[in-house]
């Protein structure tokens, strides 16, 4: 029995995993792909902290900013939280070794980092690596884990959390290599499999495997979600790919354009917004632009590199000298597993969870451009620290192999079934149906037209048989199961946003367009009533 | 389109067609798991070149399927030098054991004044995404498997000539063996590279580094004196700025 079980190897995983290890826990961290290759790679426009290196700023107008753009419902305990030990976040990255953009002062330390501003700052403050911030901290942690001798456990997915009298006891996993499911018994268990953009198949910036798998664990394990209708729509996204184009661009000084040529809405304003914003002018036939033009190429290659060769190869457009067609599709779920102030989850004891699965109560109705990335280094750290603390005190006797036997049988029992439906065709029509259903404008009508539509489709599961029944290696199952899990969590999205009658940050309601601080000014918060769905 | 593609199973490439129209190789090899031959298997992430996921070789090169737009006729293979698990599956696990051996990473940390200049030192080396491409592209493993590699050298570099690094001699000594002095500077990984970074150029730079730490080139002691080998490598990178 290991101490710490991290599950997931992003970036919220990996800081948990180095802060356990300093605290002199014993850590195993599990995740269904390398570490390298998740979702923390893809952040691009930086990483919050009020250090000031170029121009004011305090730790007061940081907190100030993020409770501002969460619309009233964040918690402001662990804002303020997060927000204050951001500059020490940033000191521990300078010391792992992260490469972060410089500035050319006379100064020392985490004084030099180049701080850029984002949307909805009131201050330069996203300290930045160009536009690659998350690959490169992302890089430096695993290299701080191997440094450290963390064990992974490569290509392991998730299959359910072990709970025994409401605490965790370890997890199961399908070995994707020799198709094995596997049982790893823990003291104490921290999720960081990241968010559920992927419901938006096709419509969305996140990479394929943003499936919400931890969330779905821990619903079916007897946790509470909440939050889960407030889904960020990432303003401009390549509008043939879906490919993000970093709110970076914008905060350099770039300009949104209809096809006249105008400008609409003020760039740097919260990106719920400005998504509003572009979806009115496209539903008015109008195509909409991002045009840097005007910062010139030097500029453009040394602060948005990355972005520049997107356009490229993409959309074919060079931003250099044309305008960049783009559109708003979903990027970021607010919402996620509850957890208390110890980010301890609700319903689980010795069960935490960080990063973007876990609704720590921070970006509340809408995130701040630059908050994630601190977010899963303080709170990857705190969650971490906490799951050390219960392992001391935990009981060390393993659970005995109820959860396992089950999840074998499931397993046994998925390659079996017949395949009349194919779940790639349901998973394309669960993307679009939640883009124009559950998307950036919502209507009750539509909530309930989406809401019966997932309800056909999850009683179609048992049909959608796989073709490749291969024990090693099979992929195919792999995505089954993560259609599974995006597909169990669907109606607790649709539900809460139906359930939330006013508009708020990133929900917005026809018909309710004012925020009703008297009914809403609260969380949505969901639990499964039994355990019989495990 | 028609496009072959290895399996492992048969050991032979199977033909597809896909629609015509451009289009990346990976939306190619989506389509086909989604609409033809749910048993073809391969990795795939982000879809926008950063998450080190979904490299292939097509035509004999080395490409990151979201990023390679598909002609007719391709071929596709997984990478080599990496133990083929399934189609185009491959294990990356031994490849990434290099970066252990090559102790890559900040090993005594301490706080530099740090400019521009600076973060340009190592900005490229470090856009680094570990898609192994170089590694598949490195002659020498056909020679010698226990061969550091191309990825892991420049990840050593990089902190190599990080200001805040005071035990530069540690990661010297970590790439002696096996290391910076197998490389031939046939240049294959820098061709590779879909990030632009240049492994070759860095491994110069270590061999450089090694000569300052006292170290010396070992075919130097068994050769005997005729015209020395200066590896016919030297090339000007911007990004070292010397």
């Amino acid at each position: 029995m290991i101490d710490i079980l991290i599950i997931g190897s992003g970036g919220a995983g990996l800081a948990a995993a180095l802060a356990a290890k300093t605290a002199g826990a014993g850590v195993a961290v599990a995740g269904k792909a390398y570490p390298t290759n998740s979702q923390t790679s893809m952040a691009q426009g930086g990483m919050n902290a009020a250090l000031g290196n170029t121009g004011e700023d305090h730790i007061a107008l940081h907190i100030a900013d993020t409770i501002k753009s969460a619309h009233g419902i964040c918690n402001e305990h662990m804002v303020r939280k997060m927000c204050s030990d951001a500059p020490k976040a940033i000191a521990w990255l300078e010391e792992l070794g992260v490469p972060f953009s410089r500035l050319d002062t006379q100064s020392q330390g985490i004084k030099t980092i180049a701080q850029r501003q984002m949307g909805g700052a009131s201050a330069k403050r996203a300290c930045y690596a160009q536009d690659y911030t998350g690959l490169k901290i992302l890089h430096t942690l695993y290299d701080a884990c191997l440094k450290e001798g963390i064990n992974f456990l490569n290509e392991y997915f998730l299959l359910n959390l072990i709970t025994e009298d409401g605490t965790v006891k370890g997890a199961t996993f399908l070995d994707i290599r020799n198709g094995e499911v596997v049982q790893i018994d823990a003291k104490s268990v921290v999720i960081a499999t990241g968010g559920f953009g992927t419901l938006y198949h096709g419509y969305t910036t996140n990479a394929y495997g943003s499936t919400g798998d931890g969330i779905a664990a821990a619903l079916r394990a007897g946790g509470a979600v909440s939050d889960m209708e407030f889904v960020q729509f990432h303003p401009t996204a390549l509008k043939h790919s879906a490919i993000l184009i970093s709110e970076a661009a914008r905060g350099e000084g770039g300009y949104l354009l209809n096809s006249a040529q105008e400008r609409f809405v003020d760039e740097l304003k919260p990106r719920d917004v400005v998504a509003r914003a572009i979806f009115a002018e496209l539903e008015r036939g109008q195509g909409v632009f991002l045009d840097v033009r005007h910062l010139g190429r030097e500029k453009l290659m040394e602060l948005l590199p990355q972005e520049v060769e997107l356009c490229r190869l993409h959309e074919h457009v060079d931003p250099l000298t044309q305008l960049i067609p783009i559109k708003p599709v979903a990027h970021y779920t607010m919402g996620g597993i509850d957890v208390d102030d110890a980010l301890e989850v609700n319903g689980i004891k010795g069960c935490f969870a960080a990063g973007e699965c876990s609704n720590a109560k921070i970006h509340g109705a809408n995130r701040l451009g630059g908050n994630s990335l601190l977010e899963i280094i303080a709170f990857g750290r705190f969650a971490g620290e906490n799951a050390v603390k219960h392992a001391l005190f935990a009981r060390a006797t393993p659970a005995d192999d109820t959860q396992i036997q089950k999840d074998k049988a499931h397993i046994a029992h998925i390659l079996m079934q017949a395949h009349t439906v194919n779940f790639y065709d349901a998973r394309e029509k669960l993307g679009k149906l939640f883009y124009d259903k559950v998307g950036i404008v919502r209507e009750n009508t539509k909530l309930h037209e989406a809401l019966d539509e997932v309800s056909m489709m999850q009683a179609e599961l048992p049909k959608m048989g796989l073709k490749d029944k291969a024990k090693e290696h099979n992929q195919n199952l792999v995505e089954f199961l993560e259609f599974s899990n995006t597909l169990l969590l669907a109606p607790a999205v649709i539900s809460a946003a139906i359930a939330r009658n006013e508009s708020r940050g990133a929900h917005f309601k026809r018909g309710f367009e004012f925020g009703d601080d008297e009914k809403f000014k609260k969380h949505i918060v969901l639990q499964w009533k039994n355990e019989e769905h495990a | 389109m028609k496009i072959k593609v290895f399996r492992s199973q048969t050991n032979t490439h199977q033909e597809y067609t896909i629609p015509g129209g451009e289009t990346t190789l990976l939306k190619a090899l989506m389509h086909i798991k989604a609409t033809q031959d749910a048993t073809l298997t391969f990795s795939a992430g982000c879809r926008a070149s950063v998450c080190g996921t979904c490299a292939v070789r097509v035509n004999g090169k080395e490409q990151l399927s979201c990023s390679h737009k598909v002609k007719d006729g391709d071929t596709v293979e997984p990478l080599q030098y990496h133990p083929v698990l399934r189609d185009l599956k491959v294990d990356k696990q031994p490849a990434q054991k290099t970066l252990l051996t090559a102790a890559a990473w900040l090993h005594s940390f301490t706080q530099a004044a740090q400019n521009h200049a600076d973060e340009k030192r190592s900005e490229r080396q470090t856009d680094c995404i570990l898609c192994d491409s170089c590694y598949s592209a490195c002659p020498v493993f056909a020679v010698n498997p226990e061969f550091i590699g191309p990825f892991a050298l420049t990840r050593a570099y990089r902190y190599s000539v990080d200001k805040r690094e005071t035990n530069v001699k540690e990661i010297i000594d970590a790439v002696q063996h096996n290391g910076v002095w197998d490389c031939t500077l046939c240049g294959e990984c820098t061709a590779a590279c879909p990030k632009g970074i240049d492994p070759k150029m860095d491994i110069i730079m270590l061999r450089s580094a090694s000569v300052q730490q006292g170290y010396a080139d070992p075919s130097f002691i068994t050769q005997s004196f005729g015209a020395p080998d200066f590896g016919g490598g030297f090339g000007f990178n911007p990004n070292t700025g010397f």
